[in-house]
């Protein structure tokens, strides 16, 4: 059945921020096929995003959104998670915002495995601020704070989440939606830190810098960047520099979940009967603790009991 | 009925927050503020409230703002350069009005600092260390049974007026053990934020219609879900981002009117021995404690000396300050730092009566004969008060 992508989207908030060619609706609608084929209903599902064009897509969606600030989508995301961690929670940003200045976040959120599904749109270039290096800019290729090419270099961030403990791994591709909506919808559905790497093009300002501004030149090249896993298998490491290999690249169905984890450590300390569980109980006996009673307490320096509780209360 | 404990003020912090219903807890450790997720770590897990120790301090901030924007009360806690990382996300926070509690205990600065030491340096970061155009407010309890309370008053005040609010706290409150009274939530007012009238399709998070406009829980009790939108970027009443110059200059000032027009509702103080005095000590926090005993000594001798304690710090009790220049002869400032309230002081009473200062930013507390010898000698400059042995026990060179 075709998907009725006005249920889920923000329709008296189009048309979409995005400039022509760019590849962000692309991801967006495999995004929201996705979640449609899994029959999610949207009351349950929360997005956060930062700040970059990407990030823009908390605005389109029609679930509970929130736009926060570059960098701190994740953290904000676990927040959400912790206090709701019976919901689906999403977090949608570019290579700025997840990788470069919220790398740090992102590679605790992969070493926790908290159950949240980062979708990052990869156009290798800060999009939004007019086109600076981001550290997925390929080296040697031009941006606004590069006009001799980048002299840095690039970081494959599959291979980063893989290495800090995420259990989804995958790269998609927006010249590839069919392939881009599996890997979203696995991602979704995985109990766990899921990361869907998404090379998506910025023909205005990662391609027209390196005279790749029209949208089908740029997609050509960055196709060309990518192998899909069963070729990759059968090259050597040599033909494999420079590129980055695309499909569903580790999958890990036994690392604890972090909502879950803590539940366990409610759970356990709820049984408990040491000192911290009586005491939240309120059942500590006498020989567990000092105690005074309020007799004892009046005249204290410089309250009694009630004064201040009456002094309070004035307000 | 409540329990007494005998708890530093830090302790104190984490049980009156959950009392006063914090339903999130997300920090990272630093001196002296740390006690309060060690203690949280404790009693948190047995209440079934999520408790996480994050990467950072800026992880743990935006962490709240996302526990609190979905529904649930939110506090964490720093000091100096922690707070100095938090200064985004709360502004963040003012203006996507969420309720958060930010825990201050301030030690010296900049930068590392003084980390076990007092200080009272953060007055106007508080006030000022996020960008832009924004309400504050900030309360100053002056020892651990007042933590309780105010610690309750903050989270109030959050949910109340959709804002972040400050405990501004010091290493001499958070090391002093004290005995103090946790009530039941029962005994004293515990506010949770308005949630809307309306049905989930006609709610706008910033409707226009109101002052200060419910924030829906997502998700609320009776199965409702309320799905809006909340940008950090300026915004119109649907959290959509807006540059039309009506929606921000509106939404600028009513962030400050809902906050200006509330005074006296947000306003807290106490006046000490005020009532023939000739001489005002404006003091607040931990210092107000060696203020009142300079009150006190003052007093014996029969000096006609009171107390003016600021309790909230932001918004400035500025009613209060005018109406001192009126009722005293001066007024001496005490502060742990080199003139921050002062400042504020100065400016209210724009020089109708004598302003003297004690000021102190070496990481030990003014004690109560430092205050005296300035009521006795307001021109003569105090200095430091230590004895030889006290000097010997910190150490290090000259
Ligand atoms: C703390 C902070 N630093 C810098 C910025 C400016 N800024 C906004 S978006 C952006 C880059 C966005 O790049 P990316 O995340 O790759 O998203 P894209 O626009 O490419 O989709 C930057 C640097 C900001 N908003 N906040
Ligand atoms: S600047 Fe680039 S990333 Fe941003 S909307 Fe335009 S094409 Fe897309
Ligand atoms: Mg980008």
């Amino acid at each position: 059945m075709a998907v009725n992508y006005a249920n889920y989207l923000r329709m008296e908030k189009m048309p979409l921020y995005w400039c022509p060619g760019c590849g962000d609706g692309i991801v967006l609608r495999a995004y929201i096929e996705a979640i449609d084929e899994l029959g999610w209903d949207k009351n349950d599902c929360a997005m956060v995003s930062g700040i970059g064009c990407a990030a823009r897509v908390t605005g389109y969606v029609d679930f509970h959104t929130l736009h926060t600030l570059h960098g701190r989508a994740i953290p904000t995301a676990v927040g959400v998670k912790m206090s709701h961690p019976d919901k689906h929670v999403f977090v949608f940003g570019g290579d700025g915002d997840i990788v470069h200045i919220g790398g740090n976040h992102f590679l605790h959120a992969c070493r926790r495995n908290v159950d949240i599904t980062v979708v990052l749109i990869n156009n290798w270039i800060y999009g939004m601020t007019g086109g600076q290096h981001s550290c997925t800019t390929p080296s040697s290729a031009k941006a606004s704070t590069a006009p001799r090419g980048s002299y840095e270099p690039t970081i494959d961030v599959c291979q980063t989440a893989i290495g800090a403990g995420a259990s989804f791994v995958a790269r998609g591709f927006a010249g590839d939606p069919i392939h881009l909506k599996k890997y979203i919808k696995e991602g979704l559905a995985h109990h766990g830190f899921s990361l869907i790497d998404v090379f998506s093009p910025c023909p205005v300002n990662f391609g027209r810098r390196n005279k790749l501004g029209d949208p089908v030149k740029l997609m050509e090249f960055m196709k060309n960047t990518l192998v899909s896993q069963a070729k990759a298998k059968r090259m050597s490491e040599e033909e494999l520099e420079g590129k980055f290999v695309t499909g569903i690249l580790h999958v890990d169905d036994k690392k604890p979940e972090l909502t879950d984890s803590y539940k366990e450590l409610v759970n356990k300390s709820q049984d408990s009967s040491d000192y911290w569980a009586k005491y939240v109980k309120g059942t500590l006996t006498d020989k567990d603790k000092y105690s005074i009673t309020r007799e004892e307490l009046k005249g204290l320096y410089p309250y009694d009991v009630e004064t201040p509780l009456k002094e309070w209360k004035k307000i | 009925m409540g329990r007494v404990e005998f708890l530093n003020a830090n302790a104190a912090i984490a049980e009156a927050a959950l009392i006063a219903g914090c339903g999130f807890y997300a920090g990272y450790p630093i001196t002296p503020s740390s006690e309060i997720p060690e203690r949280l770590s404790r009693i948190m897990p047995e209440k079934g409230v999520p408790f996480i120790m994050l990467e950072d301090e800026i992880a743990s901030i935006n962490a709240c703002v996302g526990a609190a924007a979905s529904g649930v009360k939110a506090m964490t806690a720093s000091s100096g350069p922690g707070i100095s990382l938090k200064q985004e996300a709360f502004g963040e926070a003012c203006i996507m009005e969420v309720p958060i509690v930010v825990v201050n205990a301030m030690r010296g600065g900049p930068s590392t600092g003084l980390p076990t030491r007092p200080s009272q340096a953060d007055i106007m970061q508080a006030k000022w260390g996020t960008h832009g155009d924004h309400p504050v407010i900030a309360l100053a309890p002056c020892n651990a049974q007042e933590v309780v309370f105010e610690t309750i008053r903050a989270f109030n005040l959050a949910e109340k007026f959709r804002q972040p609010v400050y405990l501004l706290i010091d290493g001499l409150l958070t090391h002093l053990h004290a005995k103090v009274y946790l009530p039941d939530p029962e005994e004293v007012e515990i506010i949770d934020r308005d949630q809307p009238t309306v049905e989930p399709e006609e709610y706008y998070p910033f409707d226009y219609n109101y002052e200060i406009p419910p924030l829906a829980k997502w998700w609320t009790e009776d199965g409702k879900s309320y799905r809006f939108h909340i940008s950090s970027l300026n915004h119109d009443k649907t959290g959509f981002p807006t540059v039309v110059p009506k929606y921000v200059q509106w939404q600028e000032k009513r962030l400050q009117n809902k906050i200006l027009n509330h005074i006296d509702e947000i306003e807290k103080f106490e006046y000490y021995k005020m009532d023939d005095a000739d001489v005002c000590i404006v003091a607040y926090g931990s210092t107000a404690e060696s203020a009142r005993v300079a009150v006190d000594e003052a007093r014996e001798e029969g000096l006609k000396v009171g107390m003016f304690r600021p309790i909230t710090i932001w918004p400035l009790a500025e009613k209060q300050l005018k109406e001192l220049g009126d009722r005293v002869k001066s007024i001496i400032v005490a502060e742990l730092n080199l003139g921050q309230y002062l400042l504020e002081v100065e400016r209210v009473i724009a020089g109708k009566i004598p302003i003297y200062s004690v000021l102190q930013a070496a990481g030990v507390p003014i004690r109560p004969n430092q205050i005296l010898e300035k009521v006795k000698n307001p021109e003569k400059d105090v200095e430091i008060c230590l004895s030889d042995e006290e000097v010997k026990s910190f150490g290090g060179g000259e």
